[in-house]
């Protein structure tokens, strides 16, 4: 750590105000985190040079506009990007050495050139399908997103929401289970809802009625709904698969003109209904949370409560309600383990994205955007390990199964920097 | 608006909190609530604002009996509050926290901000508030927070106004400011309540006074009784208002700091290029109002604070980066601001928290087990000597009255040979009858050739220890004063105005 004085004028005026002088506080974190990350693509470069083209398909076969493939110089081209991470290394060095924080964009770009060399690396010889890449990205990280969103608005109005994985669970069960017994997806959809907000109303009765730590509630749910969907499936859904568990699914709705955009088009506009209410779901929460009445009690309530009691707002009733429409949401994203993607129910299939959703939500800083940002850098890593085996990379499966966990930890540990969460999360109101 | 308490009774468990309490107070009167550290003051204004519920007694607005089954319905009366620990979210900004609770919205739901930020300029100009709406509070000065308490309770249309102990955490100039504006608001019809245990304001300020002891209405007096007559009322007997001390007998330079700067996690130097030296057998206090570098300069001289640069040195030994346990070793004693957080573990015995910090070694630990035949001899010892009020050694701390907890942590800290004691605020939150004692006992330290420090945000306190009085402005050195330097001296220094010339020779 070092600091520098910007502003060390005295202050002689007799003015009630406490203004304190600040410096900036300047960290090497980022330099040797992007260090580490240069010597590994030297180490890929020297060590693991691979022969061949390494060629990225930027259109798939049924778009509209077909864009020409790019073609690269395996060997050459990853010198190349691990000589320009090691220049982007040294400006950052210089910049914390200038006393000057390490600015967010010079780490996009750091990742850009680093994903992109390692990418040149490990499909050395044989051609990468960005768009199947981005698409499948995409996909995995819908869930997340919903997931997320549930989180931020449990954890903003002052619940934490661990029980994301027993709602995404039994939105899975439940809508597969409806939509194959009626026929009816929409019917589907509104009983994952129902089952997700059932789930949270007990997680919302034990934390804000009774008081238990919301933590071990949250845990022990993940654990009773697993356990009660695992034994209907074995006991009931599978004798009678072709009844109760052969659900139909959501078809893809390209959206005109939209779906004809090169890349971002059959990335984000040729997707089913579940990913369209998902933008819109986003986009709402943010802008409820952050400019309409509702978000602003509720994250009064999550903040201060106290405060937002002696207001005349009902504090516990305010977080129940809420916990139950963050169920609602998580149940809505666990859709998209089966009639979202036309999969019959299975065992534990959620597989722990409720967790992750929650990473998100950290990592986001509690906000719906960035959440759903670091949710789809989550679906990336995971899409991209399913990518790198099918074109036969280098790389051990198990090794890229990490990889969603490993860029969880840098980001929260080393480069997102302190942010606050809100400040009532996780603690029950008490009134005497 | 006539507001009117009648037998209001509060309990909590075996607790009589309040006991039948009766007060009336008129349109156009400011009428103190004069007592103690839990005499029921604020349950008594809870019960008013619908926070709590009264198990007995009624509430009359106008003559009509009121039931608030909440703040909301209270405020819906035209009761306002200005809390003591304010009731703003720190992360909205001051636009907001107004409107949170009665918001407006335009069309499609969203919160009509423009309205709000109207409202907030158009009740601050009235006053001669200088509020931006758009301030985040956290950045907020408290006693821009406190104005923005005060226009919250205005945009309601309060006519009873209750300030709950709204001085503790302003400059003297600041709450001349804050009377000011009670006066204002009084002309203007509103009723006002004023809790506080401040003799000196309440006589400046007040029409009428009622005094509370222990649950209980004990007394009326007149704005024209004496410090003395009111105290005595407050406490049940008479008190000794000032502090017997000698002149000090002084020693050489024990404690040297020089160019002490302190920076937060955000970077703001806190304590910023502080140099000052204190001599044995003498007291120096550090004045200022609450948050302007006292708390973590007294942090960094026992080693608490992670970003410290410049030099400390205790008779002639380098202390500047040494770890909590070196300077304990070094014969630091240390009161912290705040003894629930740092100076006390609640659930553990009396006992088990006079050796809390000397559980390194004998005579309390033999062999890595604890001498507990040795703890308890010196915990009756202890608890005899600091006339601690308990039933047994064996006491959770945590059930201790303020006052008595405060004894604890001080009988801890004085038990060791000290080469220094830091103490800050000694007495905050304390009762009258132990804030004689501790006085006494800060003294006799002094007096005993230990260098002392006393961090208080009381000028009372500062003028009745001090031989040496340091005033922090926003991290720095204001000045450093004799100890009889007069109040309004000391007020401005507060403010940030330097000494005139002739005062800073101390």
């Amino acid at each position: 750590m070092s600091t520098t004085t910007e502003n060390t004028a005295p202050a002689p005026t007799p003015a009630p105000v406490v203004v304190l002088a600040k410096t900036v506080i300047t960290s090497w974190k980022a330099p040797v985190a992007f260090l580490v990350f240069t010597l590994a693509m030297f180490a890929l470069a020297i060590f693991g040079a691979r022969p061949g083209d390494t060629t990225f398909r930027l259109s798939s076969p049924a778009d509209a506009i077909q864009l020409p493939e790019v073609v690269v110089p395996s060997a050459p081209t990853v010198w190349v990007v691990a000589i320009l991470l090691a220049v982007v290394t040294i400006v950052s060095a210089a910049m914390v050495r200038a006393q000057k924080r390490v600015p967010l964009w010079l780490i996009v770009i750091f990742a850009v050139l680093f994903m992109f060399g390692f990418l040149t690396w490990a499909a050395a010889g044989s051609s990468l399908p960005m768009i199947g890449l981005l698409f499948g990205s995409l996909s995995l990280a819908v869930p997340l997103i919903y997931g997320s969103l549930a989180g931020v608005i449990g954890e903003r109005v002052g619940v934490v929401n661990i029980a994301i994985e027993s709602q995404l669970l039994a939105g899975a069960f439940t809508a597969a289970v409806v939509a194959s017994v009626t026929g009816n997806l929409w019917l589907g959809v509104i009983a994952a809802m129902v089952a997700g907000v059932l789930v949270a109303m007990v997680l919302a009765v034990f934390a804000i009625r009774y008081l238990v730590d919301q933590v071990i509630v949250g845990v022990v749910l993940n654990v009773l709904v697993v356990g009660l969907t695992s034994f209907f499936y074995s006991q009931v859904l599978v004798p009678n698969a072709a009844v109760l568990n052969a659900p139909p699914r959501f078809e893809r709705l390209p959206i005109p003109l939209l779906g004809d955009i090169p890349i971002i088009g059959p990335v984000l506009f040729k997707q089913t209904i579940i990913v369209y209410i998902m933008y819109v779901a986003v986009a709402a929460v943010y802008v409820g949370l952050f400019h309409t009445k509702w978000g602003l009690r509720l994250r009064a309530v999550g903040e201060h409560p106290q405060a937002a009691d002696t207001v005349g707002i009902k504090v516990n009733k305010t977080r129940f309600w809420n916990v139950a429409l963050a169920g609602a949401i998580a149940g809505l994203g666990g859709t998209f383990f089966t009639i979202g993607t036309g999969i019959a129910f299975n065992k534990e299939m959620t597989a722990g994205a409720g967790y992750i959703a929650l990473a998100a939500v950290i990592f986001g800083q509690w906000d719906p955007i960035k959440a759903t940002l670091a949710a789809l850098l989550f679906g990336f890593a995971s899409n991209l390990q399913n990518t790198l085996s099918v074109i036969g990379s280098p790389v051990p499966s198990e090794f890229m199964l990490m990889l969603p966990y490993v860029v969880t930890i840098f980001a929260v540990a080393g480069l997102v920097g302190k942010v606050r969460p809100p400040a009532a999360s996780g603690k029950p109101y008490v009134k005497s | 608006m006539k507001l009117e308490l009648r037998g209001i009774t509060k309990t909590f468990g075996a607790l009589v909190a309040n006991d039948h309490i009766d007060l009336t107070v008129e349109p156009g009167e400011i009428h103190c609530l004069l007592g103690e550290n839990g005499a029921g003051k604020s349950t008594l204004m809870n019960v008013l604002y619908g926070l709590y519920q009264a198990d007995g007694g009624e509430i009359l607005l106008d003559d009509a009996v009121q039931h608030f089954a909440g703040p909301g319905d209270a405020m819906a009366a035209g009761i306002g509050m200005v809390h003591q620990h304010f009731m703003l979210i720190p992360v909205f900004t001051v636009a907001e926290n107004v409107m949170l609770g009665h918001e407006q919205t335009r069309a499609g739901g969203l919160l009509d901000l423009p309205a709000a930020r109207a409202k907030v300029k158009e009740i601050s100009e009235r006053f001669g508030f200088d509020v931006d709406p758009d301030a985040l509070v956290d950045e907020l000065p408290v006693g821009v927070q406190q104005r923005v308490e005060i226009i919250k309770a205005l945009s309601r249309d309060a006519r009873v106004l209750v300030f709950d102990e709204p001085t503790a955490v302003l400059t003297p100039q600041e709450t001349d400011e804050l009377m000011q504006i009670m006066r204002q608001l009084r002309d203007a019809g509103t009723a006002i309540v004023f809790i506080t245990h401040k003799l000196r304001e309440v006589r400046e300020v007040a029409d009428r006074i009622t005094v509370m002891r222990l649950g209980k209405v004990v007394g009326e007096a007149q704005p024209t009784a004496t410090n003395a007559e009111l105290a005595s009322l407050m406490v049940g007997r008479a008190v000794e208002l000032t502090v017997h001390k000698e002149e000090p007998t002084l020693g050489e330079e024990a404690l040297v700091v020089e160019n002490l700067t302190v920076v937060d996690h955000i970077g703001q130097l806190v304590v910023n290029d502080v140099s000052f030296s204190v001599r044995r057998g003498e007291i120096l206090a550090i004045a200022g109002v609450q948050g302007n570098g006292q708390t973590e300069l007294t942090e960094a001289l026992v080693g608490l604070q992670p970003r410290v640069t410049g030099r400390i040195s205790l008779d002639g030994r380098e202390l500047t980066g040494a770890s909590v346990r070196k300077i304990l070793d070094a014969g630091v004693g240390f009161v912290p601001e705040d003894r629930n957080e740092d100076g006390l573990v609640g659930e553990f015995t009396i006992a088990e928290n006079l050796m809390l910090d000397r559980s390194t070694g004998k005579p309390f630990v033999k062999a890595a087990t604890l001498q507990l035949g040795y703890r308890a001899d010196f915990a009756r010892e202890k608890v005899a000597e600091f006339d601690v009020r308990t039933p047994s050694i064996e006491t959770k701390v945590g059930r201790l009255s303020g006052g008595n907890q405060q004894k604890v942590v001080l009988a801890r800290e004085l038990s060791r040979d000290l080469t220094l004691f830091v103490a800050a605020q000694p007495t905050r939150g304390v009762d009258v009858g132990s804030i004689e004692f501790i006085h006494k006992r800060i003294v006799e330290t002094r007096d005993s050739g230990v260098p002392v420090i006393v961090v208080s945000t009381e000028l009372d306190e500062v003028a009745a220890l001090a031989d040496r009085i340091m005033v922090m402005y926003r991290g720095r050195i204001v000045g450093i004063v004799p100890g009889n330097t007069p109040r309004d001296v000391l007020g401005l220094m507060m403010a940030g105005e330097a000494p005139t010339s002739e005062g800073v020779a101390a």
